[in-house]
This record gives C-alpha cells, structure tokens and sequence, in this order.
C-alpha cells in the first residue's frame, strides 16, 4: 500500500478540498461548488507579532514615552505598573506596524476638528500624533518649567498630564486631549494585552489582578459560587510550568 | 471595463447569517446560488482555533475581524446642523466583515421580539391613542404567528439553550411568561449560571419580577441540529463577543449552515468580491444583476433572476441608494423611505461591586445570563409615561477581559496609582445589570450618503444622523431605576449606574445592533419593502438584515432578523418562483 | 448522534460468499461492479485528487517506501486506460498482479488482498468500470530507482510474498464472521495500512491488525477482541465510524477520511457489520507495560494537557463522544509507535465530513505553538494517565515528525 504525495497544491475533493483554481480572469477566491470546507493540515493565522524588531521611537521619544506609561499606570507598594511590564516596548512595536501607521484606518480628508461624539479626528495616524505630541510637550514643559517633560517630578508631570486629560492644556499643532486619550488606552492595551505583543512582560500585569490570561476551559468552575479561583495565567505561548528542562 | 459573467438563479451579495439562511434553502430547493462577499474566507481552525482565538488586542482593539474603515466607513453627526464627519475608527457599534460576518463573532442572546413589536404602531396607537408625529413607526407587515415557525427553525439550526415560558399558550415556570406562545420547547436546556446569574434571580424574585434564563447559542451541551451538524459544549471561557469561538460551542454560519453548503454542487461563494451596485433593467422594473469589483480592481457584472441584499444594515442602505433603488427618505418633508427609521439600541445599567464575593467575571459566555421581561415592550402599562417601548433588565457574565472590563467605582480616577489599586481590587468582583432598551424611530434619525467623503472606489459613503430621543431618555429613565434597585438587592458593597444621558456618542463600544433604512411596512410610500421583505420597486430584489426593522425593540436583533429571512426565503420559494412578480399589490 | 439511514441504491449488491447465492443478486452486473468498487477503495487511488483529476483516470502520485508510482487510468480509453483489456486480463490483474500485456504490477496495487475476490466479481467490477466515460491521460513515469524501476523485480517480490489465494471459508464460523473476514482481507485491504510491514512492503502475519507505519502515518491496531487496539469499542462502534464518520471514541481523520467519504460510508449496513463482528473476534496479546517516565515531565505534560487541550478534550481527558475523542483509550495516543498523534498535534487533523455527519470538526496545528520537548512532554503525560504505561515519547522523534511536515506542507 502506499499513499499520495501531498507535495502539490492540495485539493482534496471529496475531504472539503480548498478552494477550487478560479477562472483566470477572477481574483476572488471561489469556494463552494460541493468542494466542502477547505482544510490543511499546518495552516492557520496564528497572531500576528511581526513588528517584535521593529522600533518608531527615536532614543528621546521612547525616554519620554516611558515616563508618560510610568505615570499613567505607576509601579507603586501595591505591585508592578507600566515600567515592570515594559508597556514602552509595545507602544514602540505597535507605533511602528499597521496601528501606527493608521493603515486599517479611514484616514482621507477633509480634516475638522469634530464634536466630542464624533471620535479620533486627527489627520495624522498615531505614531505621527505620537511624534507631534510628544514634541510639543517637552516644548511646553520647556517653557514653564525649564526641562522636557522626563526631567520634571513626579507631581509635576502627573499635573501637567491631569491637564491634557481635561483640556486645560492645549498644544499648537495638534490635540492635546486627543493625544492623552491616545496614550492612555494604549498605555492600558500594553499593560494587559497578551505578553507576546511585548507589554505585559512574564503577565505581571494578568498575575497582579489575578486574570488566568488564555485559559479556553472554565466549566470546572462555573459554581463557584463567589469564591476565589487561582488558577496562574497561561499566555498564547505558555507559561513557565509548561518546561520540564528548567 | 466590467466582464460579463454567465447568469444565475440567485445572487447573494453578503455571507453571514442571513446569505447563509438564503443559499441554504435556495439550494436545496435546486436553485444555482451564488454569494459575493466582501471579505475573506474564515472558519474555525484557520481564523479563530482555540491556539489564538483569546486574544484580546488582535481581535477586539485591532479589529481582527471586522470591517476595516479604510475600506468603508459611515460618516457620523448627532443631527442636522452638524457637519458629518467619518468614523475613522469603530467605536459604537463593529460591523463584521469575511465569512460568517458578525455571525461569525457575536456573543449568540438569541431572543424573539414580541408579538406586539411587530405591531407597534397600530397596537400603542389603539391602547395609549395617538402617538407623537414625530415618532415615524410603523408595523412591520408580517405578524407574530407568521414568524413563528421561522424562529422556532432557527432556534433548532442553532440549538438554543432556554427555557420556554409560553408553550402554545400555556405559561411555563422558569421562563419568560411575556414571549409569544411558541410552537416548541427550546432544542437543548439553559446553560449553568454562576454567581451573579444567582444573585441576580435571587434580587428579581424579590422584587416579584419573573427571572428566565437568556436564550443562549452558546451550548448547555453537545448537540446536533437538523442539517446534521455538530455543536460541542461551551467551556465558558469568556471569548465570545468580538471573538470567533475556537471550539465549536458557538452557532455561527460557520458551525451550523456552511459546512452543508459548501457541499452542494449549485453553491458557489466568492470571497473578497465586493458589490459595487445593483443594476436595473431599461425601464426600472426589475434587477438585471450585481456589478462587484474584485481584489485585483477588476469589475464584473453578474447577472441573476433574483437579488439578494444580505450585507450588514448600513451597507444594504448604501447599496440601495448608490444603485438609485426607491426613493432616498427626506427628512425635510418626511417623504421618501431608502435610508429611514435609523434606530439603534439604548443601554444602560448599574454595576454591583462587591466585598468579600468573587464574580470571577473570566468564567463567562456571552450569552450566560438571567433576564426579566416586565419592562420590556408593552409588558408594562405605559399610561401617563410619555414614552412607549421597553427593554430587558439582564445580569450577563460575558468576560473579564482585561483591556476592556476593569471597571472602577464612580469617583475613582482614570489613571495613575489610586486608579490601578482599585482596578486591582475590583476586578474579579463585579457585575452589571443592564437595561436593553427599544429605540423608536424618529423623523431626524435617518441615513443617507454624505456630500463629501468617499470610499476606495470613490462612492459616497453613507452618512449618519442620529440622537437619542425624547422617548429614548424617558424609557432609560424609566428603567433604569429597575435595574438599579435589583442591583441593591444583589449583596454587593455598592452600585454605580450608568444612565443614557447626553448625546450619542459614536465612539465608546454600546452595540452592534444599527436597524432600519431598508425598512419594511404595508406601504411603498412609508417603506422599502412589501411584508415578504421585497422590494416594493424591483420586484426580484429581496432584503435581508436588521435593516427591515421600522424600529427597534428592546432584544437582540439575531432571531428576528433569521426568522424575517427564513420567512422571505419560504415566500420566495413557494410563491414568487411559480409566479414572479410583486407578491402584495400595493 | 441522529443516525439517518442512508437509502443505498445498492439494494441486494452487498457479498455474497457462494455462487449460489450470486445467482440470487437482483441488481444488474454494472451496479455490483460499482458497489465493489467503493469497497476497494479503487476511486481513491485511481484519481489525481491533489488535482483535480477525473475520477478513475489515474495520475495521483503513490509514495511508496521505495518511490513515486502514478496510478493507472481505468477508464475504458483505448491508449491509455483499460479499454483493449478483456475480462480475462482485469481478472489476472486483480488476482495475480498482472498487466494484460503479462508484465508485473507494483503492490501498490493491494492484488495481494483483491486476490481473494471471485471471478464473478472482478468481472462485475470490470462491467462497471467499462461503462464509465472513457478519459485519454498523459501517462506519468514512475519514479522508481533500479532494480525496482524494471517491473521483473516486481516477479521476485511476488514470488516471496504473494500467494493467489482463494477464500476458504471457515465451517466453524458464521456466516457473518466469514464475510467480514472476507471484507477486511479483500476488497477492503485493511492490512494494507493496518499490519507491520516488512523490508520489502509485504505485510507480516504475525504483524496482522496490529498497526503499520506509512509515509509517517502509524494506521493504529484495530483488533478488537481482548487486548486489541479497539477491544473498547463494540460493534455498534465499529459500524458508526465505517458508516457514518463518527464513533463514540474518534472519528476518521486524513487518510481512514479518505476511505471512509470514499467507500465504507457507501457500503450496506450488513457488510459492515460483518466487518465488525469479525474484527471483534481477533484477540491480542497484552502488551508489557514500559517504564514510568520522570515525574518533570509528567507534570509539566499535565499543565499543557490542561492548559491547551481541555477545551475540547475536557480536564479528564474524557472528551465529548462523538465530537471530540476521548484519549484515555485512544488507539492512537497509546500506540507503540506515537507517529499519529505526533503528527496530528503539530499539524491538526479534522473529522472527515460524511453524507449523514456533515460537520468538519477539525483539531488546530500547535507546531507554531508547542516545542517539540513540550509536546513530547505532553504524549508522555497522556500516555501514562491512570493504569497505562504506554512509554515516552522523545523530543527527538518530534523534532523529526516537525521536519517532514514542514517539508510537505
């Protein structure tokens, strides 16, 4: 007995082959005509982290960026913040792939300013808004204070951040406020995201509020009845307790 | 130049629930189908397999598998006076995009409307008399008991968990004694609540309202629908909404239609095919076929005896306006129907923060929950309110995701130290009683395509104008005290509510449930399509989607818009093929 | 689990052990023909599936251990398919693996198990094949290395391991046991994928039913008495996995996908309950337990069953019956040579869709998500749950499984 090689493009027939060659002059992919369900064996879209080299930041920016993260989610006695879950690493990977970039984005003009229910109105994508944002900042922080923004105390920076958040202060060139809102739900989406994005290093930020993380099985627990589950998170790509060489 | 290709029986422009619901029974009633979808190929081991699917930044905060703006967008504005500007990114509301569409990532509460829903207008004009002018709702045409046996079907294709409450007319302990009579029990039983799902009834009770386990397609336990495909248990593993479910446990198109399909040989699918326009014949009495424009650029005129419109609400409304289909709705004159009756959904809730308890939000499905109906529809006597319409009060235990729930209590900073303590603190001990309430069409909510932004291909986009309005605030006020007061009841330390107030706004996430435009009514000067969701203009173009609703109840959209397409499906099949033509005279 | 009965047009088609009761059969030749057919499984074969090639017109490339055969074109065309043979001809090719021009054919062909099939039936398969459309096909060369590239080395092989058997029924047997061993050892061929193999590619008696490697497939034991591969499964078991794609305990996958949508789901509920009846007759001998693996890798291997697998296979590795298999029995998982489950859990498997089971269950690939010690690690759990001590599995043998699939897919 002996079996087929499988080293051509596969199409399995009866087995739900995959998608039938189309017609030469038709790019969309046909599928159907009692073909079945196309399925390979190796395939899939695991998640997308190709960004992991990659950098936007210039040395400055990541400096301030990271002091930004630092304030927004602060390490303090109660456990780890921004720094110890490297959200600055994230923010650099995802400012320098397609969020950054704004390339899923509707980004055609014409640009207006927009009421607060109209959403992110800015011309510039939000590594570009990054960019500006960041500029104007140490050059306000300059002005008032003489230092940019990473050189000022704590108190300081966390004032002149309470003041982007409620539109007290204001940058030349482009929204403060929306800049602030930016960075915070980015700052947020690093802190808790899945490890392998680049924030939430080793899921200190998951095993800080307790969040079992990619677990994908919970029925042994659905009565627990207001009780307290530990169960210690498991990212996309595992956990220490899965490596029987260490 | 567009390439003529051969003609077929039906057309599908759109693959989600509803193109799957058509191609299905088209099909098998010997019919050569083809569905265009805009998007790509998804199925469960490929796109959302139980390696990847949990994952939060790619699928919900990137969009994983919704629509991407830069495609399409809808341009947005509160009302009138404002400029409409484009929805760069989703907020609101995330429609889906590829195969299965937002079937493909709903969280799966599967309700009826009510038998008085369908006859809004004629039933609360009768029993509270005249209703405001401004309010432009309509009945649907189709009753009830018409829709019943569709929704019964659909409920069996997606092996629905619950528990009847009103089996042929009889009222049954532990369900919703407000539904309609229904023909059958539910195919499989409610799932296994947890804590706050016992909280919640225990505080309802109470109170005297009549708790009932949500209608869930997320599986009690494993089960086999009459196609012969399988559902596997729901491991309540907290990824539903926004997410595909990697194990089978969630009805999809995918899991509970597509598989048969893509079986037969006069099914055909074409993926990343999007449809530009509908044609008309010369003299405007028919369609003669689809223009949609491929990956490459590459436009193609498909021809068809029948068309289908099975692409989301938004995009079905666009569709019928750039292709000069009906007359476009005025909201000068209150003439016209294409693109009128924009509703939406109008949510509020309280949310039960708790001490000692743990809600351990992560064990979750998206439709686990506990629900009452008292203040839903005309459950309740409205008399004096100044308002019609309801909603439903439901505790869901849906996730504990983390970049998307971590609420803090009301006084609490946004960030900082003081912020992240309480995040900490809070995160596996709360839950959320939310009201989800009717919206009413107004004569200023509506849809059209805007002056001034354009898509990839250079078509307007659609624009649109919409607030809540003076019976939304009224019923949210209404209600939301209801919520409140069996949140109180429910033991935690405290409650936050989080009422309806102010403007919409487009861009925190409330839900992907956009109705009308493409509504339907007894009358071409007030609707777009006839009761059988034909094309009151070209009578072999059929509508499908929320979009029919003249307004929309206080439920999830997902089982009225399968029985509108099982029901339209039916018509077309036994009447229209053996006599094509208008089915109501007008 | 709905069990629709499917309407068989083979009414009366079904084997028939003596020539008396051939004589009764109500269908016409064509239609037997047809029906022995899917038995064996010669659609599979005979089609370029990879290709989309015509039924039954040849070209899929066969691996072997030795090389790459195309198959041949049955069609009735004149050059290039069966069209000049006579019923003498396809009976000798059937019976004694030759061509009608005298020359060997490679066992490739499973002639070693049609062999046991009568003349009336090759006759009747013949019949059927001569009424299909007639296809003319580029013929392919076979890629064989010498000596095996001159069809006479195919004489020596034959004469070592090929005996032109008849069926001789067993008198102490029923008539149920006898057809089904006729099924398995003729038109169906299990041995084929299913018995150890030696050097040469014959199959080994004492190797019978108890599981074969393949192009890196273990096709796992299915003998179902004591001790066999499947002595859990009844014949109830046995029937619903050939019929419908489904059992309680697994479903077909890949290559048991192919033959079942192919063939068995086609064949009549008595045939394949004799297939059952037989195949729980064949005991086993029990196996020596192996060494208990170090307690590291037990631990870690349980962490990754509950962390990956539970979702479908549930925490006690019960799984849903019918949907997903449950592994604490598994054929596959507790094989001596792990080759299947390895290779299932790098690269996924789906549950082969059949007329009555349309769904397509299918297990995602881990291979970009699991290391190779990690999924050793996690065999090596599973195959030592509870009383079983099926042995380890090495990161190395992983390690090989990975690289052949990168290369194939």
């Amino acid at each position: 007995m002996s079996f087929p090689t499988r080293r051509k493009i596969l199409k399995s027939l009866l087995l739900g082959g995959s998608a039938m060659a189309a017609p030469s002059a038709v790019f969309g992919a046909l599928y159907g005509r009692g073909e079945g369900m196309p399925w390979e064996p190796m395939k899939g879209q695991p998640p997308y982290y190709g960004t992991q080299e990659d950098n936007f930041f210039t040395a400055e920016e990541r400096a301030t960026t990271a002091v930004i993260c630092a304030r927004l989610i602060p390490s303090d006695e109660d456990g780890p913040g921004a720094t110890e879950a490297d959200v600055i690493s994230f923010l650099d990977r995802q400012m320098a792939g397609f969020y950054g970039r704004g390339q899923h984005w509707y980004m055609e003009g014409p640009f207006a300013e927009g009421t607060a229910t109209q959403g992110y109105q800015s011309e510039h994508p939000p590594a570009q808004l990054y960019r500006y944002a960041l500029a104007e900042l140490d050059n306000y922080c300059r002005d008032r204070h003489d230092a940019a923004f990473a050189g000022l105390s704590e108190a300081q920076q966390d004032e002149i951040l309470k003041g982007m958040d409620e539109e007290e202060i204001t940058f030349e060139g482009v929204s403060a406020k929306a800049f602030f809102d930016l960075i915070l739900k980015n700052t947020i989406e690093g802190y808790f995201a899945d490890p392998i994005y680049g924030g939430n290093r080793d899921m200190v930020a998951w095993q800080y509020v307790r969040f079992p993380g990619t677990r994908y099985d919970y029925r042994d627990f659905v009565k627990h009845n207001g009780a307290r589950i530990d169960l210690p998170p498991v990212s996309l790509m595992g956990r220490p307790g899965w490596n029987s060489l260490e | 130049m567009t390439n003529h290709l051969p003609k077929v029986d039906v057309v599908l422009v759109g693959f989600g629930w509803t193109g799957a619901i058509y191609a299905e029974k088209l099909t098998a009633a010997g019919m050569e189908v083809l569905a265009l979808e805009r998007g790509p190929w998804r199925d469960t081991p490929k796109d959302f397999a139980t390696t990847f699917a949990q994952d939060e930044l790619r699928y919900y905060w990137r969009h994983g598998m919704f629509q991407e703006t830069s495609q399409s967008t809808v341009t947005f504005r509160n009302n009138g006076a404002q400029t409409a500007l484009p929805m760069r990114h989703w907020g609101s509301f995330l429609p889906g995009n590829g195969v299965g569409g937002s079937g493909v990532h709903w969280n799966g509460q599967t309700y009826r409307f009510l038998p008085s829903d369908f006859v809004a207008k004629s039933h609360n004009a009768e029993r509270y008399g005249p209703l405001p002018e401004d309010m432009t709702i309509q009945d649907y045409g189709v009753t009830y008991e018409e829709l019943e046996p569709h929704f019964d079907y659909f409920e069996k294709i997606c092996g629905i968990c619950g528990t009847a409450g009103n089996l042929r007319g009889d009222i049954q302990k532990g369900g919703n004694p407000f539904e309609g009579p229904r023909s059958d029990e539910y195919p499989n039983p409610p799932m296994e609540m947890t804590f706050s799902q016992d909280r919640f009834e225990a505080a309802a009770r109470e109170m005297g309202l009549n708790p009932f386990p949500v209608p869930s397609a997320n599986m009690s336990r494993a089960y086999v629908n009459p196609l012969g495909l399988q559902l596997a248990p729901c491991t309540y593993c907290g990824f539903c909404e926004k997410y595909g479910c990697g194990n089978y446990a969630k009805s999809s198109p995918q899991t509970t239609i597509i598989p048969v399909l893509m079986q037969r040989p006069n099914f055909t699918l074409r993926t990343d095919s999007e449809v530009l326009s509908v044609e008309k014949s010369a003299d405007g009495t028919r369609a003669t076929g689809v223009t949609y424009v491929d990956t490459s650029g590459e436009r193609f005129f498909q021809p068809a005896e029948v068309v289908v419109l099975c692409a989301y609400p938004l995009e079905n409304t666009r569709l019928m306006l750039l292709s000069e289909i009906g007359t476009p709705y005025d909201p000068q004159t209150g003439e016209g129907v294409v693109g009128k009756n924009y509703c939406y959904q109008v949510m509020s809730g309280a949310t039960v923060f708790f001490d000692e308890e743990y809600t351990n939000g992560f064990v979750g499905a998206g439709a686990l929950g506990m629900a009452v109906d008292e203040y839903n529809g005309d459950n309740f006597d409205h008399s004096g309110l100044g308002f019609i319409g309801g909603g439903y009060i439901a505790c869901y235990t849906t996730n504990a995701r983390p970049i998307e729930s971590h609420p803090v209590p009301d006084g609490v900073p946004g960030w900082g130290s003081e912020w992240k303590q309480s995040v900490r603190a809070n995160f596996l001990k709360t839950t959320t009683v939310g009201v989800h309430g009717a919206s009413m069409a107004h004569r200023s909510n509506y849809l059209d395509l805007d002056p001034t932004y354009t898509d990839r291909h250079g078509r307007p986009l659609l624009r649109m104008t919409y607030d809540f309005t003076l019976n939304d605030r009224r019923l949210t006020a209404h209600i939301t005290p209801v919520a409140e007061e069996i949140a109180r009841g429910m033991g935690g330390r405290e409650v936050n509510v989080a009422e309806r107030k102010g403007s919409y706004d487009s861009m925190p996430y409330q839900t992907t449930h956009n109705t009308g435009g493409t509504i339907m009514g007894n009358d071409p000067q007030t609707s777009v399509c006839n009761r059988y969701c034909q094309s009151w203009d070209l009578h072999n173009l059929f509508v499908a989607g929320a979009g029919l609703f003249p307004q929309n109840a206080g439920y999830n959209p997902t089982g009225t818009v399968a029985a509108l397409a099982y029901w339209t499906v039916a018509a077309i099949i036994d009447q229209y093929m053996a006599d094509p033509g208008s089915l109501v005279q007008a | 689990m709905r069990r629709l009965a499917l309407i068989t047009a083979f009414c009366g088609a079904s084997f028939a052990l003596g020539e008396g009761q051939a004589q009764e059969l109500s269908s016409s030749e064509v239609e037997r023909g047809r029906y022995l057919t899917q038995a064996g499984d010669c659609k599979a074969c005979h089609t370029d599936i990879e290709n989309d090639g015509i039924p039954f017109a040849g070209g899929r490339a066969l691996m072997t251990p030795f090389g790459t055969i195309y198959s041949s074109n049955l069609t009735p065309d004149d050059e290039t398919g069966l069209g000049r043979w006579t019923r003498e001809d396809f009976y000798n090719a059937l019976n004694e693996g030759i061509d009608d021009e005298g020359r060997h054919l490679y066992p490739a062909m499973p002639y070693p198990y049609f062999t046991l099939m009568t003349r009336q039936q090759t006759d009747a398969i013949f019949a059927y094949l001569q009424s299909l459309e007639p296809v003319q096909v580029e013929e392919q060369e076979n890629d064989l290395p010498f000596p095996l590239n001159i069809r006479m080395s195919v004489s020596g092989w034959k004469l070592l391991f090929f005996d032109d058997e008849e069926f001789v029924i067993n008198p102490d047997r029923s008539e149920e046991w006898n057809r089904g061993r006729f099924l398995v050892d003729g038109p169906l061929h299990c041995g084929a994928c299913h018995s150890g193999k030696n050097l040469l590619g014959a199959s080994k008696d004492d190797e019978y039913l108890r599981g074969g490697t393949l192009q890196n497939w273990f096709a796992p034991n299915i003998r179902g008495g004591e001790n066999g591969g499947i002595a859990h499964w009844d014949e109830d078991d046995i029937f619903e996995f050939l019929k419908y794609g489904r059992a309680e305990h697994t479903a077909p996958m890949q290559r048991m996908g192919e033959v079942v949508a192919i063939s068995t789901q086609f064949l009549q509920e008595e045939d394949l309950r004799a297939v059952a009846t037989y195949l729980k007759s064949l005991d086993d001998t029990s196996r020596e337990p192996e060494e208990a693996p170090e307690t590291a890798r037990l631990e870690a291997g349980e962490g990754i069953y509950f962390d990956n697998c539970a979702a479908c296979h549930a925490t006690d590795a019960s799984g849903v019956p019918y949907f997903f298999a449950p592994l604490g029995t598994s054929n596959k998982l507790h094989a001596k040579d792990p080759s299947t489950v390895i290779r299932i859990i790098l690269g996924g498997a789906r549950a082969q869709p059949t007329e009555t089971v349309p769904s397509m269950l299918a297990m995602p690939p881990f291979a970009w998500k699991l290391t190779d010690t990690q999924i050793a690690d996690l065999l090596t759990f599973l195959r030592n749950t509870g009383d079983r001590r099926s042995g380890a599995v090495s990161a190395e043998a992983v390690a090989e499984m990975r690289e052949y699939l990168a290369e194939e897919y």
